[in-house]
């Protein structure tokens, strides 16, 4: 079929549109892929499911009296627990306001030897919340199964950020 | 007894909505003029029943009736009364009742705006705001009650969150709710037009000045939650990327591509399609924020302690809504490609692009929030996806854009001409590179902030060569005709936002540093001294207040006093303390006490200089203002009986838009 001036051009636009998608395509899974955070428990890490990440979020409860603050400086240690495991983490910096004993808490970081250094953290908002997804990852820690992450498979996934 | 009224006001209510959806269309259908003439007075008798319940609910909460659950559970006897009011909307009931309540403002202002429409038309579109309500006031009445009683009644409430404690909170929600719920006028025609299958584009017309008002609301909303977060939340971000936060930024954008969208449709006849379906993707949106919100399947700062009920009922009519619209669309959607041709060169192909960039950015945002969820259903794990995310790709989106603006205006329907394009590149860009390299120096060669005022200067200038443009062809009385004036506001809005966030991101200085009493810091020419802290009282609170001393150059600037508030059951607020200014704010904030035995101690601090961001608010409120604007515009005002005369008016329209280009 000879190409008449309006189809030309209606093939131009498709076209570019079509380019146009596939290289959003392109940066959309790229973006994807270098900021998914894991969310991992204690026990999880300590089975050494953290090994592939180079940045994760670690949940579950901060240990009762394991605060200890620097007296000169902002550093802050405490021991983050599930059902089967416990995590010192460190942090420079203030902690939120619902940030106490016995609370869930997530922490976003990386593993340091056998310490996670925590870069921020987050208390729950309201006090009778708890994010479902801690809760969940909590609740399966708890059932002492081995969770199977289908997507643990990819490496070198995990956070650009510092 | 009362709150049993109230109850009995929203079955009422749910009733009456039933009638005002039910009957009309059946009118409409059958061409029944008595089943049509229902809608107007069904809809008003659901807002009467609608004020009611909320009323009630109000003076429950005055009255401090805590024998009803949701009151005791959202309030105390030395909660003010200012707050009181907002607690009616500080949890998840009584939001859904503040929801319905706007919906019915909206639907009465329609009713009361729409007389001069085609009666069909009209009551098509009041039928539909209607069958939304049936499906809010069922949600309330089955899952969420919140005349619920609580027996024996308690001596005292629990409390309202700490958080929402703020003068911000009483402002934020209803105006996004305003704008959220607005989207669904829209949808409204939308659907009417599907349904009587219109052929005119006549109806797009009607629904601009609606959806220019709902977006003007809802960028209100989002400017007023944005300045709530940073003011009360103490982390001094205006911006998160939380998924609550993205459910109100989606609607948002569909939204700017909507406005844009119906302008070309209402003018060319172009895009009717699109312009259907983007009305139902704006309302699909903000129905799916109201569903992220209150089901609590993600994890934000926002959740709400929830029902995993309700979330079921909020999903399944969000499939009614999303699917049953969508398939109406697919089966009466107009399938010829209407309306006048265009060139690549013209306001058409800028408008279209715009378009594209809108809905690229507000699937991403979509992507990035639901994927969670996405990663939960295919077993890829627990995984959020980070703000770095949304910071790359949507700046990236919204490039062509800022670049593009200021050629829009200069570009005829139709088709352009590339040689004002040529002018006006030369002006605006020389002028903008200009100020970009003078500015080089005063920012310490920061790249960000540098961008920041060539985009600024860009901006400005380009809507200024228009203004000047018009100002000298027209004649005096029809050069900025509203439309025009607010579309010109809204992008000037666009400069001074875009450099707001550029100037404020790249010279930020943030320290949080522990302090003795009497210590100094010295951040971006200003030096805090802390003077320590000492035990003050509110309301309802106590508080440790710390005192800083701010000078710059040996002379006081201010004295700032941030708070660590502690309210009755225990929970702690840091309240931050904010000097604001035009050119840069001063931001301190209170952590915790170095020895918790030692009040009068060191403390642990976080000190903020902040330069330009009130500009991303104020860039935020004059796109709002340019919104409100536009929809005032003469040419929206029906005049006549517009049924017989749909087709001429259009015709008129466009006439005067010829001679506006």
């Amino acid at each position: 079929m000879p190409m008449n001036p309006t189809r030309k051009r209606r093939l131009t636009i498709v076209l570019s549109i079509l380019a146009a998608a596939a290289v959003a395509a392109v940066l959309v899974v790229l973006a994807l892929q270098n900021n998914m955070n894991y969310l991992l428990t204690p026990s999880q890490v300590q089975s050494g499911e953290a090994a592939s990440y180079n940045t994760f979020r670690l949940g579950g409860m901060v240990k009762a009296g394991s605060i200890q603050r620097s007296s000169d400086s902002l550093k802050v240690t405490f021991t983050v627990v599930d059902a089967g495991g416990a995590m010192p983490v460190e942090y420079t910096g203030i902690l939120p306001d619902l940030f106490r004993d016995n609370q869930s808490v997530i922490a976003t970081g990386h593993m340091d030897g056998a310490r996670f250094v925590a870069t921020e953290v987050l208390a729950k908002h309201d006090e009778t919340y708890m994010p479902k997804e801690l809760k969940d990852a909590m609740a399966k820690a708890h059932e002492g199964k081995q969770v199977e992450e289908a997507g643990s498979g990819e490496s070198g996934m995990g956070s650009r950020k510092p | 007894m009362t709150p049993e009224l109230g109850q009995l006001a929203l079955i009422l209510a749910m009733l009456l909505a039933l009638a005002q959806s039910v009957l009309p269309l059946v009118g409409a259908w059958r061409g029944n003029r008595a089943l049509m003439a229902v809608a107007r007075p069904a809809a008003a008798g659901q807002a009467v029943f609608v004020a009611m319940a909320f009323g009630i609910l109000a003076w429950a909460f005055l009255r401090f009736d805590f024998s009803v659950q949701y009151v005791a559970d959202n309030s105390n006897l030395a909660l003010p009364w200012y707050y009181r009011i907002a607690a009616v909307w500080g949890a998840h009931e009584g939001s859904l009742l503040l929801w319905i309540l706007i919906l019915n403002v909206w639907t009465v202002a329609l009713a009361a705006f729409s007389q001069k429409l085609p009666e069909v038309f009209a009551s098509r579109v009041i039928a539909v705001m209607g069958l939304i309500a049936v499906g809010f006031l069922a949600f309330i009445i089955f899952t969420s009650n919140p005349f619920g009683r609580l027996l024996p009644m308690p001596g005292d409430g629990a409390d309202l969150n700490p958080v929402l404690q703020d003068p911000g909170m009483t402002f934020h929600p209803p105006m996004l709710y305003m704008g959220y719920v607005g989207f669904s006028v829209a949808f409204a025609f939308s659907i009417a037009a599907l349904l009587g299958g219109e052929l005119e584009q006549a109806w797009v017309r009607w629904a601009r000045p609606w959806t220019n008002v709902a977006w003007a609301f809802l960028t209100c909303g989002i400017v007023a939650g944005s300045w709530w977060a940073y003011a009360e939340l103490g982390w001094g971000g205006w911006w998160f990327w939380d998924p609550v936060e993205n459910a109100s930024f989606m609607p948002w954008l569909v939204g700017v591509a909507l406005i844009h969208a119906q302008a070309v449709t209402e003018k060319r006849g172009s895009l009717r399609a699109w312009t259907i379906l983007l009305s139902i993707f704006a309302f699909s949106l903000s129905l799916l924020g109201t569903f992220l919100v209150r089901s609590g399947v993600l994890t934000s700062v926002h959740a709400f302690a929830s029902d995993p009920r309700r979330g079921v009922f909020i999903l399944a009519f969000l499939t009614i809504v999303v699917g049953g619209s969508l398939l109406l669309y697919a089966l009466r959607a107009p399938k010829v490609l209407g309306g006048k041709p265009f060139k690549v060169v013209s306001r058409e192909t800028a408008l279209l692009i715009s378009n594209l960039m809108f809905a690229v950015a507000a699937a991403m945002v979509l992507l990035g929030t639901l994927f969670p969820l996405i990663g939960d259903a295919l077993n890829l794990g627990r995984i959020s996806v980070g703000p770095p995310y949304f910071g790359f790709l949507f700046p990236l989106l919204m490039l062509p854009v800022v670049l593009l603006l200021p050629f829009g205006p200069f570009l005829r329907w139709g088709k352009g001409e590339s040689l004002v394009l040529k002018q006006v590149l030369m002006r605006a860009g020389i002028v903008a590179a200009a100020c970009a390299i003078v500015a080089a120096f005063f920012v310490d060669g920061q790249l960000k902030a540098i961008a920041g005022v060539g985009a600024l200067v860009w901006l400005t200038v380009g809507v200024l060569l228009y203004a000047l443009k018009r100002w000298r062809e027209m004649p005096r009385g029809r050069r900025y005709p509203a439309e025009m004036a607010g579309m010109l506001l809204a992008h000037l809005g666009v400069g001074v936002f875009v450099a707001g966030v550029l100037l404020s991101e790249s010279l930020s200085v943030t320290r949080d540093v522990r302090m003795a009493p009497g210590e100094t810091q010295h951040i971006g020419n200003y030096d805090f001294r802390f003077d320590g802290v000492h035990h003050t009282t509110g309301p309802n609170w106590t508080a440790d207040q710390g005192v800083v001393t701010v000078t710059r150059n040996g002379n006081e600037t201010t004295v700032m006093h941030p708070q660590k508030r502690t309210y009755p059951r225990g929970q702690v607020q840091t309240e931050s303390a904010v000097d604001a200014g035009i050119t840069r704010d001063l931001y301190v904030a209170l952590g915790e006490p170095m020895d918790a035995n030692d009040i009068e101690g060191a403390w642990a601090l976080r000190l903020y200089y902040k330069p330009f961001i009130r500009w991303i608010w104020a860039g935020g409120l004059l796109m709002m203002l340019g919104g409100l604007v536009c929809a005032t515009d003469k040419r929206f005002r029906i005049k006549r009986s517009a049924r017989a005369e749909a087709g001429a008016e259009a015709a008129d329209g466009l006439q005067i838009q010829e001679t506006r280009a």
